[in-house]
């Protein structure tokens, strides 16, 4: 199997990787590196040694305060210069986090018949979920710093119907110098805002419409990601993905080349101590071949139809916070919004089990979503969200022949999905959260739904880190 | 518009990379930050992540934070995970291999002192517990000194250039810093035993140091706000011995702190907790007259 290109980048990132590579120069240079070495060397003894010695010297002149009056204070004291007393194998234990989610969900339109009007369904994870009680997905996150080179991270999802799912599985590089980050495996991908934030994170129980029609909800690659942060005091991003293209819009080829192509550039900063704003525009180009979806024909009887061509979606997205003094502990506000348009551009075939015509595809569609989210008092937050859809105007060779009529694809028919969302949650802590919603959604063909949910999600183990 | 200027500053840095420059230092807290820069003078260019009027365990590991991170030659953190909801991201986002923990570029305050408070054992319903101690070390003055001592060796090594210049401007300090120390515990001397109320435990070194008697705090549980019920237990138990002052930092909320004080009739005394959380507190010197002074100022 030609497999070179793909070694290449194996090599080339290895090479990357290596943190000090030692450009054979002339002896001199190497000596005085020695020496500069050893001169380290002894500068950290001596530090190290001055340091136990001030130790010394402070816990004697803590206990000689302490000793007047008593303090009512637990005499427990960590040993300095160890993080605590651990040892054996367990010291290089992982750090283990899991997330429990779930919701009651009281739905006027039944769940099971739910597909966004005008567009090829994803196969992903749209719509609002199930009726009553729902176990929601159980994360496990298992993440370590592998040596001192890479960083891993695992987070599979458990499923309410007994399956796992892994929903990232990555490597990233810690040791690379000027801004440059690889990662790999199976990661979400950079593209937008939301895409790289887990469920647990969101502020809203499901995900804004263009993610759901646009992604499936939410894009994972298995592939490989290149970031490079530019050396600015304001930040400012550019990354590269590319992946085997499992997952929608693009779908498996069984070909050796790179699907999934994404690019992304974000810029953010500070606006005084109180406002800090992020934004971004992405690019993903992802192929299919024969990628099916279910439909009924003019005369209700299902078929199976089949994309193949390409999908290529532009995003742009922005995101303000602002709290007072930067304390995001009493109040804040987070307002964000993003932006797709997909232009789908390829053929479109019909009934692929019995008649199978075949016929040219074109499509632009867009959407949007703006949603703010206000910390009005410590632990209490209430947010709004507008979800807003259009399905264009698809152009179907088949149907511009005379060949069908356009009441054969009423999936493809146009329409403009909307949705409005508020919310309510309480926050008792950094690690649980129980959240109020309810949706007027509109984005089915001719059913209005409304959404009534409750949902708790909670976080055990160790204490993640948010992304901003 | 933002990206332009962004793009001309790759440029003019690009341009302008001189050989000697000072280091770049990202410290967490003013704190930390103030004491880099009184031990690296011109030689260091300090950025602080947080003000004195910010909670330090809840911080949005913002944009231009990872931007400063990834031209930071030196991080200066707290450790004892007091910044684990934050820090580790912007290390994972700089792309940049200096500043990981265990690395050149990584200072932890922590890793230099003996914290209070570690937990013989850690569990979440006993609220957000810091499993390797407590670790709001900086206001017990001694803890400065013995973390200067630890920086200054890392800014030795790190820019072997200066070392001798900053083993004289930390040894400088540690002279100035004790003599202050010594003038802080002499005007203090009144406080001892001195019975106060405080809200999250991040009063604890200061209260160790000056011998002031911690007789409640008005979070039941690290992290965990009072309830209604609680403040009223609260009330109860503290006519028994009452305090005479009820501490707050710059960054705490004072509703709960407030109406206690009605109660208990005690003054609320607002401390700057870190450099820049009063007017008077511009630098380490001034975080501890200006704490003293006001602590002092209840007292009489």
């Amino acid at each position: 199997m030609p497999k070179i290109r793909s070694s290449l980048a194996v090599l080339l990132l290895a090479l990357g990787a290596t943190p000090c590579v030692t450009y054979a120069a002339d002896d001199a240079a190497a000596l005085r590196a020695e020496l500069d070495a050893l001169k380290q060397d002894y500068a950290n003894r001596v530090g190290a040694l001055e340091a136990r010695i001030n130790q010394l010297e402070t816990a004697q002149s803590a206990v000689a305060v302490a000793s007047t009056p008593p303090p009512p204070l637990p005499a427990a004291e960590s040993a300095p210069g160890s993080g605590g007393a651990r040892g054996g194998q367990s010291a290089f234990n992982p750090a283990i986090s899991m997330i429990l989610a779930g919701n009651y969900a009281s739905l006027s339109a039944d769940p099971s018949t739910y597909r966004i009007a005008g567009f090829l369904p994803s196969g992903g994870e749209v719509g609002p979920g199930e009726r009553s009680f729902n176990l929601g997905e159980s994360e496990l996150t298992v993440a370590a710093n592998v040596d001192p080179y890479f960083f891993a991270n695992v987070t599979a999802s458990v499923t309410a119907d007994n399956e796992i799912a892994v929903e990232e599985a990555y490597f990233r590089t810690l040791a690379l110098h000027d801004g440059f980050t690889v990662k790999g495996g199976r990661f979400f991908s950079g593209l937008g805002y939301l895409n790289e934030i887990h469920a647990h994170a969101w502020d809203f129980v499901d995900q804004p419409l263009i993610y759901q029609a646009f992604f499936g909800g939410q894009l994972a690659q298995d592939g490989l990601q290149v970031k490079w942060l530019a050396p600015t005091d304001t930040f400012m991003e550019l990354g590269a993905e590319a992946g085997n293209g499992d997952r929608f819009p693009a779908n498996h080829r069984d070909r050796n080349g790179l699907n999934g192509t994404t690019l992304f550039a974000h810029v953010g900063g500070d606006i005084g101590d109180s406002t800090s704003w992020r934004t971004g525009l992405s690019w993903n180009d992802s192929r299919s071949d024969d990628r099916g979806y279910e439909d009924v024909d003019a005369f209700g009887v299902p078929v199976e139809n089949a994309f193949t061509g390409t999908a290529r979606t532009w995003v742009v997205d922005a995101l303000m916070k602002w709290s007072p003094n930067g304390d995001s502990t009493r109040r804040q506000l987070k307002l964000q919004g993003e932006y797709m348009r997909r232009t789908e551009d390829g053929q479109l075939a019909f009934d692929t089990t019995g008649t199978n015509l075949l016929g040219d595809y074109r499509n632009r569609q867009s959407g949007w979503y703006v949603q703010g989210v206000y910390l009005f008092q410590p632990r209490w937050r209430i947010g709004a969200r507008y979800d807003s859809l259009d399905s264009g105007d698809a152009r179907i060779g088949l149907v511009q022949s005379g060949a069908l009529t356009r009441a054969a694809f009423p999936t493809l028919l146009s329409a403009s999905p909307e949705r409005f969302t508020i919310m309510l949650d309480w926050s008792p802590s950094e690690f649980s959260r129980l959240r109020g919603q309810y949706a007027w959604d509109e984005s089915r063909l001719d059913e209005r739904d409304r959404q009534f949910q409750l949902q708790y999600i909670y976080s055990i183990g160790a204490h993640g880190a948010h992304k901003f | 518009m933002n990206s332009l200027r962004g793009v001309l500053a790759v440029l003019l840095l690009v341009a302008a990379l001189p050989a000697g420059a000072a280091i770049k230092v990202l410290a967490t807290t003013p704190e930390w930050g103030a004491l880099t820069t009184e031990l690296g003078g011109d030689k260091v260019n300090v950025y602080i992540a947080t003000s004195a009027f910010q909670d330090v365990h809840r911080i949005d590991a913002k944009p231009s934070l990872v931007a400063r991170a990834r031209s930071a030659d030196l991080v200066v953190a707290t450790g004892a995970e007091l910044e684990i909801g934050w820090l580790p991201v912007l290390l994972q986002e700089a792309g940049n291999g200096k500043i990981q923990p265990g690395g050149p570029g990584y200072f932890e305050a922590a890793s230099q002192l003996r914290l209070l408070e570690v937990p013989t054992s850690v569990d979440r319903s006993m609220g957000d517990i810091h499993p390797l101690g407590n670790p709001h070390a900086h206001l017990d003055p001694h803890n400065i000194a013995a973390v200067a001592l630890g920086l200054t060796t890392k800014l030795a090594t790190l820019d072997t250039a200066n070392a001798a210049f900053y083993q004289q401007r930390g040894a400088d300090f540690q002279t100035r810093w004790k003599a202050a120390i010594t003038r802080w515990e002499t005007q203090a001397a009144p406080l001892k035993g001195v019975g106060v109320v405080v809200i999250h435990r991040d009063q604890v070194y200061l209260c160790h140091w000056l011998g002031l008697q911690e007789l409640a705090a008005i979070e039941p549980k690290p992290g965990v706000p009072p309830s209604a019920g609680y403040l009223a237990e609260l009330v109860t138990k503290l006519s028994a011995t009452p305090p005479k002052m009820i501490l707050r930092n710059a960054y705490n909320d004072s509703k709960a702190a407030d109406w206690l004080s009605a109660r208990v009739h005690a003054p609320v005394v607002m401390l700057p907790y870190s450099v820049g959380g009063t007017p008077e507190a511009k630098d380490l010197f001034g975080l501890f007259d200006d704490t003293i002074n006001r602590l002092l100022g209840a007292v009489k």
